[in-house]
């Protein structure tokens, strides 16, 4: 199996995105978006993977450039790419640039959504995630309403839409089963907007999303950051996580063929 | 010209040279029967600033006991070269100490100060001081992988009808500060896993800003033989207008127009620009393609070029090649400018288009500027002329001396006389929300701390602040790189020798209190001008503790920095000695942290305390400096620390928290609330209880244990005391059979963050 992790410059999350992606088997090549624009071969690979970092400054809007240069030269291998049903996923950066690029929450010529700026501004911090009712493969190794603990680091995570449409946009997001991880408090109940639990005022507390057919995710929170127990912050009490590599060995799983599946 | 005639000239051109050292200059010309050139004039002043030279440390210091010559070199020089530690791959040589880690993987360590433009543009000034820091790290090979940062601000609420004309309030430093190092650290994407602020009336008109950062290499890649016929290529940004004279100005006193006259030495970074570059670095280095690295920092292409070509022994430059980001016609502008972001790389000549293509595909510009020669000469050729034909020999070859007056008697302090209040726990509550103490959460927040996901132990763990940050860099090795510093510039006001020396003690146990082990220290001073004898005896006196320390804890001096001339309209700033240790952890699942684990554990003192409240924190929430200063006992000092080592290694110590600001009673309160549990203590007899609680005596710790008398033997014949026990959800404190301290974990934490009541 083959992981395509992309970097552009400022791309700064690719070493322990490789890592994880390794752990769970995976052959992961890291290549500089430049050759993977002039290669225009996505189709060699089975999962595209955006890290996070800061692509190009994160001038404009974070993952404007990226989004906008990848949609530019490869938007019909691309789309190819979701049509065959094989994953996407975009980490923090990676979330950016996959709404950018117009794949979330939906394909579409233009973002439907947008990433603003956090209520409070940058941080870095642990944040605890319940995991919803949803149609994501990559998700598929959670179990619905099971509480995860995977840290955010960005300034700009606030899932948003346009004024106004935001009930109906919940609505479909929701009766699509397209919500994948909520920012929630320690006991899975929910943040209501409130911080620190929500730590970036995201509409409904959306963390993590994908796409109607299940197999493009994008998330704020790093499961890359999360995935060996030495990497939590509690761990010398003697606890032995793994919550992101799941989403990893689960990613591994649906990237073996197997479509989208409700859990 | 005449001597008033050379000092105008060196005032006025912002050359900082000395009367002695333009005659010198004038000497030199004369011989070679003419003028020199305005590139000439800068490229000398950049080698033989106090920035490049280091003039003060090397100078001779007269004292009241006779002349003290070398004080690096006799103090901390001499430390590292007495412990002559095996696992010291290269220390003083190049920009960053480098020491050995796991097989043939090496750590670099280096630690810059970014004052004075921080002071001026206080968000600029901290960008291009985290910028700088990394380009050392790359210069010596490193890949970056952690940034630590010690930033210290006169105090928040200062008046605005006290701050002088030209000073900018100490709020808007803090903020600019604080988001330069959160603007580059984080877009690089290098975590800043460690740091303190601190904060002090004497830093209302010149803040510090320490950057340091940590690398990482392997032994083949540390490459340092560049020959004659080699290619200077200059790579990264283009080369402007920003950061002209920023050597020379680091040693001008800041006044009430360093705004007009010195914006210009504060440069612009762009993080992105740099990211690139490391790219590309660490694939050049990879493929083993270049002879040589050195970044462009203090003094731009003049230092880097200069230091490099002394080593082959000559270089021809041909400033046209510099890309610039606008047209600049002077040359001297471009050879010390100091625009960020570029780095200097020696190419043997069949390689050189393989590296410029590593470069392209990175998107980063790289230009040959010159070829090293033997020739013994700086030869600079701009717009078809000879602008500059120097004598190497010359350039590193000044016969100045300088000589700095320390004759000065230090001024004896009183103890303050008082009794003791009836409650200590609002004098507990009061020290834990003073500013130097308080959580700094809402600043490591903003700080990227887990980027590459190797942070094992974090600054901040559960709800309590850590003693040390530690990475676990290798996927292949549990081996851990530990990070921690130590300064107290409090105990500066009593005695500079105290200071430097509990700096040691402090930067030391920190890092042994998660499990590190095998010290490599870097000295940073921050300092008045050595031009007042009190400032200079002071910095004799940290160096002499220096060596003393050094030596006792065998921990050598890897690197280190200076930065003389920290001087305001308010003042020299106290004496500020910071000290960083890089210690390594065999395992980091054996480390520990700080907060407390378990009902029902045990806890203990280790060290001694002693009735040493000079300069305390206590002394400091009345309005007291006192004189009892905290010491360091050289003989025992050690011992603990390798004993509190053996009682990690066993699995006795279930957390460990050091003993600094606040002593005891802060330490207790925070390993508590950080753990969400309570205990119950008991003081001994034999000292006011006041004191007891709150005396800040060094190489102390709280440890929680469950196996006592695998503990009691690992500090066999140390000092050792139970204090009590682990549980409930208030801290209590008992002495001579009354409680003294009785509080909520909850009331504690809230005074710690700030939370009005």
């Amino acid at each position: 199996m083959k992981a395509l992790v992309m970097r552009a410059p400022g791309t700064n999350c690719d070493s322990e995105m490789v890592r994880a992606l390794k752990t769970v088997g995976f052959d992961a090549p890291l290549v500089h978006i430049n050759d993977v624009l002039r290669e225009k071969n996505l189709s060699r690979y089975d999962v595209l993977v955006f890290p996070g970092g800061f692509s190009y400054g994160d001038y404009i809007r974070s993952g404007a450039i990226w989004g906008k240069k990848f949609v530019a030269v490869l938007k019909d291998e691309l789309r190819d790419f979701v049509a065959a049903k094989k994953p996407i996923v975009g980490v923090c950066n990676g979330m950016q640039v996959l709404v950018e690029a117009g794949l979330i929450p939906r394909t579409a010529d233009y973002p439907e959504a947008a990433m603003a700026s956090n209520s409070l501004g940058y941080r870095c911090m642990w944040t605890w995630l319940r995991v919803e009712k949803n149609v994501c493969g990559i998700a598929g190794l959670y179990k619905k309403g099971e509480v995860l603990r995977v840290p955010i680091a960005h300034g700009e995570g606030r899932y948003t839409v346009a004024p106004g449409t935001e009930k109906k946009a919940l609505a479909e997001l929701e009766g699509n089963e397209q919500i994948v991880f909520r920012y929630c408090k320690p006991d899975g109940s929910p943040a209501g907007g409130e911080y620190p639990w929500n730590p970036n005022g995201s509409l409904s507390d959306i963390a993590g999303i994908c796409n109607p057919e299940g197999n493009v995710l994008a998330m704020m929170p790093h499961p890359e950051r999360a995935s060996f127990f030495w990497q939590f912050p509690d761990w010398t009490l003697g606890e032995k996580r793994e919550d992101g590599l799941r989403l990893f060995k689960g990613l591994a799983g649906s990237a073996g063929g197997k479509s989208g599946r409700s859990i | 010209m005449s001597d008033p005639e050379l000092v105008k000239l060196s005032r006025d051109g912002q050359l900082s040279l000395s009367l002695e050292e333009m005659r010198e200059i004038k000497k030199y010309f004369a011989a070679q029967k003419r003028e020199p050139t305005d590139v000439e004039l800068e490229a000398v002043a950049q080698t033989w600033s106090e920035h490049c030279g280091h003039k003060t440390f090397k100078g001779v210091f007269l004292t009241n006991d006779g002349e003290v010559c070398n004080i690096f070199k006799k103090y901390i020089a001499a430390a590292t070269k007495k412990i002559n530690a095996p696992w010291c791959f290269s220390v003083f040589e190049d920009n960053a100490g480098i020491v050995e880690f796991e097989g043939d993987w090496l750590l670099s360590f280096k630690a810059e100060t970014h004052n004075h433009p921080s002071a001026l543009e206080p968000f600029g000034g901290a960008v291009t001081g985290v910028g700088g820091v990394i380009r050392d790290i790359l210069g010596a090979w490193g890949d970056p992988i952690a940034n630590t940062d010690i930033l210290c601000f006169g105090p928040l609420d200062f008046p605005d009808s006290k701050l002088p004309a030209g000073t900018k309030r100490p709020q808007y430093i803090h903020d600019g500060v604080i988001s330069g190092i959160q603007a580059y650290g984080n877009n690089m994407g290098i975590p800043t896993i460690n740091g303190a602020i601190y904060f002090d009336e004497s830093y209302v008109g010149n803040p510090l800003v320490f950057c340091g950062c940590l690398g990482m290499l392997r032994k083949k890649h540390y490459v340092r033989r560049t020959k004659a016929g080699d290619v200077a290529l200059l790579v990264g940004g283009k080369t402007g207008r920003d950061g002209m004279h920023g050597v020379t100005f680091a040693s001008v006193e800041l006044h009430e127009k360093s705004e007009e006259t010195s914006r210009s030495a504060v440069q612009i970074g762009d993080p992105i620009e740099e990211e690139k570059i490391k790219r590309a670095m660490v694939r050049v280095r990879e493929e083993g393609l270049a002879s040589g690295t050195t970044d462009l920092g203090g003094g731009g292409l003049s230092s880097a070029v200069t230091e490099t070509a002394q080593r082959t022994g000559g270089i021809e430059v041909h400033l046209d090649n510099v890309r610039l980001k606008y047209p600049m016609s002077e040359a001297w502008e471009i050879w010390i400018s100091e625009s960020q972001e570029r780095m200097l790389l020696t190419v043997p000549p069949q390689n050189l288009e393989r590296v410029t293509k590593i470069f392209e595909s990175e998107e980063v510009e790289a230009v040959p500027i010159g070829i090293f020669n033997s020739s013994g000469k700086l030869r600079i050729k701009y717009k078809g002329a000879m602008v500059a034909d120097l004598d190497l020999s010359f350039m590193f070859g000044s016969s100045f001396v300088q000589k700095t007056d320390a004759r000065f008697t230090p001024k004896t302090h009183v103890e303050p006389a008082f009794s003791q209040p009836k409650d200590l726990t609002h004098a507990l509550l009061k020290i834990l929300g003073m500013p130097n103490v308080m959580s700094k959460r809402r600043v490591i927040q903003k700080y990227d701390h887990e980027v590459k996901g190797n942070t094992a132990i974090k600054p901040l763990h559960r709800a309590g602040p850590g003693d040390a940050a530690v990475l676990k860099p290798l996927d292949d090795s549990w081996k851990g790189a530990v990070l921690s510093n130590g300064f107290n510039p409090e105990y500066g006001k009593i005695s500079a020798y105290w200071m430097a020396a509990s700096a040691i003690d402090e930067a030391i146990r920190n890092n042994a209190a998660v499990g590190g082990r095998r010290f490599a220290i870097l000295d940073n001073f921050s300092w008045g001008t050595p031009n007042k004898p009190e400032n200079a005896l002071a910095l004799l006196d940290a160096c002499r503790a220096c060596y003393d320390f050094g030596v006792a804890f065998n921990a050598p001096f890897i690197s280190g920095k200076d930065s003389l001339y920290n001087e305001s309209p308010m003042g020299s700033i106290a004496h500020t000695l910071v000290i960083s240790a890089l210690g390594i952890s065999p395992d980091v699942r054996k480390c520990v942290t700080m907060d407390v684990k378990r009902e029902g554990n045990a806890l203990y003192l280790v060290g001694e305390t002693k009735q040493e409240l000079g300069g305390s924190h206590y002394y400091k929430s009345m309005g007291y400096l006192g004189a009892s200063v905290p010491q360091v006992d050289k003989e025992k000092a050690p011992a603990i620390v390798s004993a509190l080592t053996s009682a990690i290694d066993s699995g006795a110590v279930r957390s460990c928290h050091d003993l600094s600001e606040g002593g005891l009673g802060v330490a207790l309160a925070e390993s508590c609330f950080a753990g969400g549990l309570g205990a119950d203590v008991v003081l001994p007899k034999g000292m006011r209880s006041d004191f007891f609680l709150f005396s800040e005596s060094n190489t102390r710790f709280v440890v929680e244990t469950e196996n006592e008398e695998k503990l009691k033997a690992a500090f066999k014949g140390l000092p050792l005391l139970r204090l009590g026990t682990v549980g409930g959800k208030r801290v209590r404190v008992a002495a001579e059979g009354k409680t003294i301290v009785d509080a909520g974990i909850d009331e504690l934490r809230d005074a710690w963050e700030g939370v009005s009541k």
